[in-house]
């Protein structure tokens, strides 16, 4: 069987897997890391939005062949290394601080897909706006989170600015 | 990397302490009835009514525990007279949410609360964890009335417990109130123990002793923590003992807003769903299911070949599909697009929306209250599409069947229901099933059925090993549960001044109220009211669900005799010559049950009679409201929401109203209908008209335990009830639905979303004992927006959601094989799919 490389969560790591396997899959079921949800499985509900080399992407519509030995992804659970000190990240306390969570199962994707919003409106040295959160948070939450959602994604922006820079 | 410890593990291996035997009672006021009936009668039998009745049992800790079943029934006063008074529904005095708490007095066991020696104190809860944060309320309970940090408070979900039969369910909104005294009774029975214990340490009386943050403090100040205590606390044989609550004045923790428990574990993605468990022989398994709904297979044409594809170890053919195990969901998703199964057609098959409708509309009974002299009648009727519950966590269950025994982890409501089911379906004994329940990703009324759980169960019995069972997102849709077709037809008599009577034909598609909840609205609600449809029918559903719609729909306004009646339509009508049998739609009791639509029709024909009798629609509701309650909430949304104030063409207000689960609420919103928004694009999304301001008014009961918590549900109510009115629907076309995605069903996104919403809890209500949040919020706001939309276009819907005649703007995702692989273009491709474009969006 292939075997493939690359770093999650900054650890190395090598799995023995078929080509096409997505990498929802060799991270839930054949790693263990089990922050990113399945909620689709087509790229569509976002609840398994993760990072690639520092951006977001959805592992459910990305084969592992498509990984490289250089590659880093960070789900939710290595979310706060990427943060300095020892703390959650900005976005993770600004969610505590919300109290955003209900039924929890989308708010790994939400708070991964929240903090590449907002690196990318910092990157154009803008504020995030409610129009930015209209057309680029497409995940969903049944559960109806949403408004908080935004107060806590105003809340983390502010926060990241505090960050140094690649956080 | 770390994992916490598994609710469903930890309830397994958690010493659940011994039953009380005929232990002695520690109380000079417990009577020899009390073991049955003490805590369901506070004032009756106990010579002090603030005592209540409760057990130490024999543990290594001290364990105390606490009879289930309430103290908290409430009878509701009628609405007061009005104008023209209208005839006191039976919701008025007896709502469902007192049903199901009458349903927890007779047959109640104990639930715990155990002191451990690090000090941490643990309860088993017999509800269910599914987003509405009810962990987080039961933990506050325990932690007022024990006076320790909420943090060394550990709540986890028991096993089914079969011994607590309806006592181990989660609906209705009922979860804290069923559970707000026989917790706090178990608490302070355990915390008056510690003291006891550190007054025989000390050699001191009790009364000179106080506990303060998980520690006894004596009045030198010395101290010693409840961790130190819990052995000494501990008793060697089962004691009936009584004990006091603290008094409502006291409260420091009830009734103050208070964050979750499981934040932390959910925003660093510990916190573990049924899936996440750690169990390395549980492989992935799917289930490819038949094109349309409830097929059945044939034959599998090519199991051989499919077994022996990358990463497959089984396939085997189950009651509802042909399941397949492979070491990677992945994995299972490419065997199901290479099966070649042959498939019976369903028992709906060739149904389709337009055809449903006309057997609901032709179904309605005649109106039965005529017109009197100097009257006009006025007519409306309004129609609802199919719905789904839609969790974001699909269908789940970890199964591990051996020959004489099983063992399931999943999210269940009834796990109770959830061990029988099982147990007859894999011709076991109940008590060889252990089923250890999970909190789950969301219910909106799924997990009121076990779809997963006997799927996993008869996957693993039929392959020999365990599973790891999951729904693909486009079975939920096509295979899942939800709200069906619903048609509601309203006609008042008026005279232009007085409406002088109401009368509402409710028709809808076979609602499944399953086992378990409908077994116990029979049980109890016939008991309480002879004259109700179920107790003249004994067994018959229609009568069960006349019963649940009589004990949830509630007219807010005066307008003379009004009758609301409930007709389903299940099996095959004469007029439609169809053959179709209408039980077989796969329902359940969607978040709020009927009242979403009953509300939106209610509330859109309120609108309309006011507009035909050239009334303000807002003044119009406040003259008629019932009581003073709805004149409340009806006065304080729109003095919140400032009703009437200028706005732009093309931008209105709507209102909508409700009571139910004791608490009266009124949601004002605010739509925009102008071209420009509601042609606005977002790639491959609904837009449509856009919410942008809600105000939403609630009447509180008494002892709300954790205010933040019912702002966040009544905020997620408003998301649906959005959903509901704009977006939210199931096409039925040959037998089958044709969304497959969340892009098809279109449940609200943060591009619908308003960026103004106004939660406003009233003061508390001392008549109201208990209430819950759960549900109401969605009704009144579907309501309001429709409402809205009706007055900003000059033209009120008649169909509901209001997209869901406006085409169908999504590529229909083909039912064989029956569920969509996934992309590979996912680098390139972010946030919006790849398929998305502006074409694809279509907007009512
Ligand atoms: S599971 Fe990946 S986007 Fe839905
Ligand atoms: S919190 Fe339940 S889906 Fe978002």
């Amino acid at each position: 069987m292939p075997e493939h490389s690359f770093t999650v969560n900054g650890r190395q790591v090598t799995v023995d897997i078929e080509d096409d396997v997505r990498m929802l899959w060799v991270l839930r079921d054949v790693l263990g890391v089990t922050g990113p949800k399945y909620g689709c499985g087509i790229n569509v509900c976002k609840a398994c939005t993760s990072h690639y080399n520092g951006r977001a992407f959805n592992p459910c519509s990305v084969p592992v062949s498509k990984i490289g030995p250089d590659d880093e992804i960070t789900t939710i659970e290595g979310l706060a290394d990427t943060a300095p000190g020892e703390d959650l990240h900005p976005m993770q306390e600004a969610w505590l601080e919300h109290d955003v969570a209900q039924c929890g199962y989308c708010q790994p994707g939400q708070i991964m897909a929240a903090v590449d919003l907002v690196k990318k409106v910092h990157a154009e040295g803008r504020d995030l706006t409610d129009a930015d959160i209209d057309t680029n948070m497409r995940n969903v939450c049944r559960c109806g989170t949403y408004y908080r959602i935004r107060q806590a994604m105003k809340d983390g922006a502010e926060r990241m600015k505090g960050m140094k820079k690649g956080g | 990397m770390a994992k916490h410890s598994a609710n469903a593990r930890h309830a397994r291996d958690g010493n659940r302490p011994n039953k009380p035997g005929a232990g002695d009672t520690d109380s000079t006021s417990a009577g020899s009835e009390g073991f049955a009936g003490g805590l369901a009668s506070v004032g009756g039998h106990l010579a002090d009514r603030r005592r209540f009745l409760g057990y130490l049992l024999a543990a290594p800790t001290v364990v105390a525990a606490a009879q289930l079943g309430g103290s908290l029934l409430g009878s509701q006063s009628a609405g007061a007279a009005q104008p023209v008074p209208s005839n006191p529904q039976v919701a008025d005095n007896y709502d469902l949410s007192d049903a199901i708490y009458d349903a927890a007095k007779p047959t109640s066991d104990l639930i715990t609360v155990q002191v451990h020696s690090d000090g941490t104190v643990s309860h088993e809860m017999v509800r269910t964890e599914v987003g509405q944060g009810v962990q987080t309320a039961i933990a506050m309970l325990i932690a007022e009335e024990m006076d320790i940090p909420i943090e060394k408070v550990n709540v986890t979900h028991a096993p089914a417990r079969p011994e607590l039969v309806w006592n181990q369910l989660t609906g209705g909104s009922t979860a804290i109130g069923s559970q707000f005294t026989p917790v706090r009774v178990a608490a302070a029975i355990a915390k008056g123990r510690l003291l006891d214990a550190a007054a025989a340490k000390w050699d001191l009386a009790k009364s000179e002793l106080t506990a303060h943050a998980g520690r006894v403090l004596r009045p030198s100040g010395q101290a010693l923590s409840f961790g130190e205590l819990a052995e000494a606390a501990a008793v060697t044989e089962n004691k009936k003992v009584s004990t006091e609550l603290k008094p409502d004045s006291d409260f420091k923790v009830i009734g103050k807003p208070q964050r979750r428990v499981d934040a932390m574990d959910i925003v660093t993605g510990q916190k573990e769903f049924a899936t996440d468990m750690e169990m390395p022989d549980a492989l992935p398994t799917m289930v490819c299911r038949p094109p349309t709904i409830n097929g059945t297979v044939k034959s599998v044409n090519n199991a051989d070949e499919v077994q022996n594809m990358p990463g497959v170890t089984d396939v085997a053919t189950i009651t509802t599909g042909v399941a397949v195990r492979a070491k990677t969901f992945g994995q299972c998703v490419d065997a199901i697009h290479a099966l070649d199964v042959s498939w019976n057609g369903g028992p709906v098959e060739g149904t389709s929306d337009t055809s449903i409708e006309k057997e609901l509309k032709d179904a309605h009974p005649p109106w039965v209250i005529p017109g009197t002299p100097g009257t006009k009648a006025f007519e409306r009727e309004y129609t609802f599409a199919f719905t789904n519950n839609a969790p974001l966590e699909p269908a789940t269950a970890i199964a591990d069947v051996k020959e004489d025994s099983a063992e399931i982890w999943a999210a269940a409501k009834l796990p109770i229901t959830a061990q029988g089911e099982i147990a007859s379906l894999l011709g076991l004994p109940a008590t060889a099933v252990t089923f250890n329940v999970v909190g789950s990703g969301g219910s909106f009324g799924r997990r009121l059925f076990n779809d997963g759980p006997l799927d996993a169960a008869e996957a693993s019995q039929k392959m020999g090993k365990p599973v790891r069972l999951m729904w693909h997102r486009a079975d939920e849709y096509r295979h899942g549960r939800g709200r069906p077709m619903q048609v509601s037809k309203i006609r008042a008599f008026h005279d232009g001044e007085v409406v002088h009577s109401l009368e509402n034909r409710y028709t809808s598609v076979f609602t499944d109220f399953g086992h378990g909840f409908g077994d116990l609205m029979a049980q109890y609600y016939t008991s309480v009211n002879p004259d109700t449809p179920l107790a003249t029918n004994p067994g018959s559903a229609l009568a069960l669900s006349q019963t649940i719609f009589e004990l949830t729909a509630v007219w807010p306004y005066s307008m003379g005799p009004t009758k609301q009646l409930l007709m389903e339509v299940r099996q095959p009508t004469e007029s439609t010559g169809t053959e179709h049998n209408l039980t077989t739609f796969n329902t359940t009791a969607m978040r709020q049950v009927y009242n979403p639509n009953v509300v939106a029709a209610q509330e859109l024909f309120v609108d309309e009679l006011a507009n035909e009798m050239g009334r303000d629609r807002y003044e119009f509701r406040r003259e008629f409201a019932k009581d003073d309650k709805f004149r409340e909430v009806i006065e304080k949304v729109a003095e919140a929401g400032n009703w009437g104030r200028s706005l732009p063409d093309g931008v209105a207000q709507g209102i909508g109203v409700h009571e139910e689960y004791k608490q009266h609420a009124a949601c004002l919103v605010e739509v925009d209908c102008r071209p420009e928004t509601v042609n606005r694009k977002i790639p491959g999304g609904t837009t449509g008209p856009r919410v942008l301001r809600v105000v939403f008014v609630s009447t509180v009961a008494r002892h709300l335990v954790n205010p933040l918590g019912a702002e966040a549900q009544l905020q997620g109510g408003i998301m649906d009830g959005i959903s509901l009115a704009q977006t939210n629907s199931l096409h039925l076309k040959d037998g089958a639905f044709l969304e497959g995605s969340y892009d098809d069903f279109r449940y609200t996104r943060q591009w619908n979303v308003p960026t103004d919403v106004q939660v406003i809890l009233l003061p508390e209500d001392s008549e109201a004992e208990v209430g819950g949040f759960g549900e109401v919020g969605v009704a009144p706001t579907c309501a309001a927006v429709a409402c809205a939309i009706g007055a900003a276009r000059g033209s009120y819907p008649n169909y509901l959601p209001i997209s869901h005649n406006a085409g169908i703007p999504f590529e229909v995702k083909p039912h064989d094989p029956p569920i969509p692989q996934s992309p590979t273009n996912g680098l390139e491709h972010y946030p919006a799919p790849a398929k998305a474009s502006e074409e694809t969006s279509l907007n009512p």
